[in-house]
């Protein structure tokens, strides 16, 4: 007997929700980027999901595409994170805050 | 001659402009002949005019020409017209004669004076309103007039505007005449309302047809202008004050036309009042208690204009007291009359003044017959007039009135007679102390001390004295008689002053013989014609005991004064010296709220309430911005949360839409 | 069988996804992400899309988890954040009440109905052949432009960061700090 699709959308939709809380709860910024990834992860899970329950190929393929994307960003990302908190010692997602009002 | 009537008033209109073109130029004495010119040359045309309509039968007497439509709007089409008719014409002879009169008193009074061409384009201006009042066709343009001649009050009673007193006197008076020109105006909206139409002719045609109820309003409210602009109670405190004019200006608008206005007004609207007999008697009696209050109250006076101020007040009352009792022609008639006497004693006063070196206080006068004769024996003739002695004038105009009255309300008529009695007492008593008894005035001292005595504030006790400006602003004093030093003598008045005191006493001696035919002559004017219905011999009977009160005021006068029987201070009670305290009453009835509230207004509701409201929504606004303003931390997790609470937002919504 | 492994590989998702926000050392995060990033393969093996549990294991596992470490150890090792304070005001509980409010949100849009939409529309997923044929034919065809734009996305990335990350030899201006 399969596991019935809803299943592996909850799980996907509680696996975001972490993410999400991970995010806005978390200060060190590497973290808050792996949340990130949780949250994609999620979204996978879901693609394939609807691909299965759907009977439709283009899940996966948009899966593909995800997952390129998300590869790009980290580099991005992390390129970023790396010129911005090079020299600190201790550097936090609240230290950037020169826009503040 | 007739069709000439709109030059009675445009004489002294262009007398007025001319002043003011050129008045500076022309200097004194020119602008005073000017003006007196224009004065003279209207009273001519008055006399052309009145000969013209003397020349008609009696009920054809009224002419109406229309010089253009002054205010053609919707439905209301008033004109600059004029009416002119035995009222006017006879209001017109004595506003132009008298007027003429005290135009050239004045060239001799107001000499040195800085401003002397000034004061004759107010008082040409004034006799243009006036004239404009008595002459027009119209309430709108009585209106026009009304104002005028109140604006010309105010110009002249604060002529001498330096002195803060002034200053106040002349607002005082406009701001009292203000409340009854109030009555006036509602009461041309609702004849207008009821009637259609503003002009004389057609309202009083309608009179008999008004509602009671419309009629009585109408009538009240004509009488309520009508006791503004001639000093009834309790509108009359303005009067006094205005002797802080010159004394031309006293005698003109003060006692002879101005204040006749609101008497005028009565008996030109005299259908209306028929039509509300309830009206009637609150006149009459409105005009008794105000003739006994006044006439207590000169009781106790000692300024010399001050008397005569409240002399004038009395007699208005007399005037009113005859309108409310039916006796129109008998209010005319003392009009008349007054005019006459109260003038000459006005301007006496002012040659008594003028010759005691600005002296006003008649307790520093005395014995002045033997230095003034000219002056005494013209003042004693108008004394004799106003106190009633037969055979002048006031005699045969007074006893009308009271015969009036007994058959109107006895209660009305003993007021009457006991105001006829304090009338004759409180002259006795100014004439015994300025021109009789022991000179108070023999030193140098007195009248320099008189002379830097500052006006006191209106409203407190004439037993200060008011003074006109010092003589050497004015010229007159110093030039002649002594001054300051050396002895000090009391001296006649020049020519141009003692010629029109000399026809004024003529007129008050001899104006008795006016009372018949005047009774003819005003006929027509009345809607319903009022007949005397007593007995010939109750008629004698009113003429013995007016005539007695008279001379026993007279008597009592002269006891006290001139025989020195009594206590003065017993028979001036500081209550009569102070007016009743009316002043005191009104500062603190309606000036201090009036203060309060002003206060209240403009340091409460303006400056903390609406500018609070106006700089709290800026304040607020500012406020709430600076609140605003923390949301945007610079925090990215802040903004990070934002988003996520919005994306749960919109998820809820997306569920409540669904369910 | 299909739930056991359902629920086994669930829990490690579970379990890996908590130790990713709960640690307060990035290396112990980074390795819960791996077991996390294990666990989803897994599921996608389990729904028969093989190559992308393939591709998810070379690429994030292999490949994306690396370059994190290779960050954690770049920029000190030994950072671990102080996971008791909370220095913004309200973070912490509205995050937890947000997380709470999605979760809410998500099943109760769902109920009875998990999934609504067209079917079979690029392709069916159970037509005979292998998975990465039927992938591969779906990706070269129907959706080459997006193909061909995600590879010259991956140049653009590289270069971005092969730009952003250098050491500039005239004084920094990229990355300056603020403070």
């Amino acid at each position: 007997m399969s596991v019935p699709g809803a299943w592996y959308l909850g799980l996907a939709a509680m696996l975001f929700t972490i993410g999400g809380v991970g995010l806005l709860v978390r200060r060190n910024v590497l973290i808050m980027f792996m949340c990130v990834e949780l949250m994609l992860n999620a979204v996978n899970l879901t693609f394939v999901t609807y691909a299965r329950m759907l009977n439709d190929i283009g899940g996966q393929v948009v899966v593909f595409f995800v997952l390129v994307v998300a590869a790009a960003e980290v580099v991005v990302g992390l390129a970023i994170i790396v010129s911005i908190f090079r020299r600190r010692a201790d550097a936090t997602a609240d230290d950037v805050s020169l826009l503040r009002g | 001659m007739i069709h000439a009537v709109w030059l009675i008033p445009a004489l002294p209109l262009a007398g007025f402009l001319v002043l003011l073109a050129s008045g500076k130029k022309l200097g004194d004495p020119k602008a005073g002949y000017l003006a007196t010119s224009a004065m003279a040359a209207s009273f001519l045309v008055t006399v052309g005019v009145w000969i013209d309509l003397m020349g008609r039968h009696a009920e054809e007497r009224r002419f109406e020409q229309d010089l253009f439509a002054w205010m053609p709007v919707g439905g209301l089409h008033v004109d600059i017209g004029f009416l002119v008719d035995p009222l006017s014409v006879t209001m017109a002879l004595f506003v132009t004669g008298v007027g003429a009169l005290i135009h050239l008193y004045a060239i001799g009074y107001m000499h040195g004076d800085g401003r002397y061409h000034q004061f004759f384009l107010y008082l040409n201006l004034f006799a243009f309103s006036m004239l404009m009042l008595v002459l027009s066709s119209s309430f709108l343009l009585t209106f026009l007039g009304w104002e005028g001649v109140g604006a010309c009050s105010y110009f002249l009673i604060s002529f001498w505007f330096e002195r803060p007193s002034a200053a106040t006197a002349g607002k005082k008076a406009f701001v009292i005449n203000r409340v009854g020109d109030f009555g006036f105006m509602l009461a041309m909206f609702l004849i207008f309302a009821t009637v259609g139409s503003l002009n004389y002719v057609p309202v009083l045609e309608e009179a008999g047809t008004l509602a009671k109820g419309t009629a009585t309003a109408i009538a009240l409210l004509l009488f309520v202008g009508a006791v503004g602009k001639s000093a009834q109670l309790p509108l009359y405190v303005w009067l006094p004050d205005a002797m802080e004019g010159p004394t031309p200006v006293s005698a003109l608008i003060h006692a002879a036309t101005m204040v006749t206005a609101g008497v005028f007004l009565m008996v030109r609207v005299n259908p209306i009042l028929d039509a509300a007999p309830g009206v009637l008697t609150l006149i009459a009696t409105v005009g008794a208690l105000t003739a006994l209050f006044a006439a207590t109250i000169a009781c106790a006076q000692n300024d010399i204009k001050k008397v005569l101020a409240y002399s004038t007040v009395s007699q208005l009352g007399y005037m009113f007291l005859a309108v409310g009792s039916g006796a129109y022609i008998a209010a005319i008639f003392h009009m008349v009359t007054h005019a006459f006497f109260k003038a000459l004693l006005f301007l006496g006063a002012g040659s008594v003044i003028h010759g005691m070196h600005d002296e006003q206080d008649m307790k520093r006068m005395g014995a002045l017959r033997k230095w003034m004769p000219v002056t005494s024996g013209t003042f004693i003739v108008g004394w004799l007039a106003i106190a009633g002695v037969p055979p002048f004038s006031g005699f045969w105009s007074k006893d009308d009135i009271l015969l009036g009255a007994w058959e109107k309300n006895r209660l009305l008529w003993l007021i009457g007679l006991i105001t006829a009695l304090m009338t004759a007492y409180y002259m006795t008593r100014q004439v015994i102390l300025v021109f009789y008894g022991k000179a108070q005035w023999g030193t140098a001292a007195a009248p320099a001390a008189s002379r830097h005595d500052p006006g006191p504030s209106p409203g407190e006790a004439a037993a200060e004295p008011e003074h006109e400006p010092a003589a050497s602003a004015n010229g007159h004093g110093s030039a002649h008689g002594g001054g300051a030093h050396g002895e000090f003598k009391p001296h006649e008045s020049p020519g141009t002053m003692a010629f029109p005191l000399v026809v004024l006493a003529a007129l008050a001696a001899l104006g008795g013989i006016l009372k018949t035919p005047l009774e003819h002559w005003l006929e027509p004017v009345l809607a319903h014609p009022h007949h005397f219905t007593s007995s010939s011999s109750t008629k004698l009977g009113l003429i013995v005991v007016t005539t007695a009160a008279a001379l026993a005021g007279l008597a009592i006068a002269y006891a006290i004064w001139a025989k020195r029987r009594v206590r003065e201070s017993a028979v001036e009670p500081s209550l009569l010296q102070h007016a009743w305290y009316v002043d005191e009453l009104y500062e603190a009835l309606v000036w201090k709220p009036s203060r309060a509230l002003a206060n209240a207004s403009a340091f409460i509701v303006d400056a903390k309430i609406i500018d609070g409201t106006v700089n709290g929504v800026g304040a607020l606004v500012r406020a709430g911005g600076s609140r605003l303003r923390t949301v945007q931390s610079g925090f990215v997790r802040n903004y990070a949360l934002a988003v996520a609470v919005g994306a749960v937002a919109i998820l809820a919504y997306a569920v409540a839409r669904t369910s | 069988m299909d739930w056991a492994v359902f629920l086994v590989a669930a829990a490690a998702v579970l379990s890996g996804a908590l130790g990713v926000i709960l640690s307060a050392h990035p290396v112990h995060s980074a390795l819960s992400l791996v077991l996390t990033l294990f666990g989803i393969a897994v599921l996608f093996v389990a729904q028969e899309a093989h190559f992308l549990a393939a591709v998810q294991v070379i690429v994030y596992a292999g490949a994306i988890v690396v370059l994190f470490l290779f960050v954690i150890m770049l920029l000190g090792v030994d950072r671990s954040e102080n996971v008791a304070t909370e220095p913004l005001r309200g973070q912490r509980p509205i995050a937890y009440l947000a997380g709470i409010g999605v979760i809410a949100a998500v099943f109760l849009l769902a109920r009875t109905t998990w999934v609504s939409g067209a079917e079979s529309v690029a392709g069916a997923a159970d037509a005979p052949g292998g998975n990465v044929e039927k992938v591969a034919s779906s990706l070269f065809t129907r959706y080459l432009l997006a193909f061909e734009m995600t590879s010259v996305l991956l140049v653009i990335a590289v270069i971005g960061a092969v730009v952003l990350a250098r050491h500039s030899p005239s004084g920094g201006v990229h990355g300056s700090e603020e403070r």
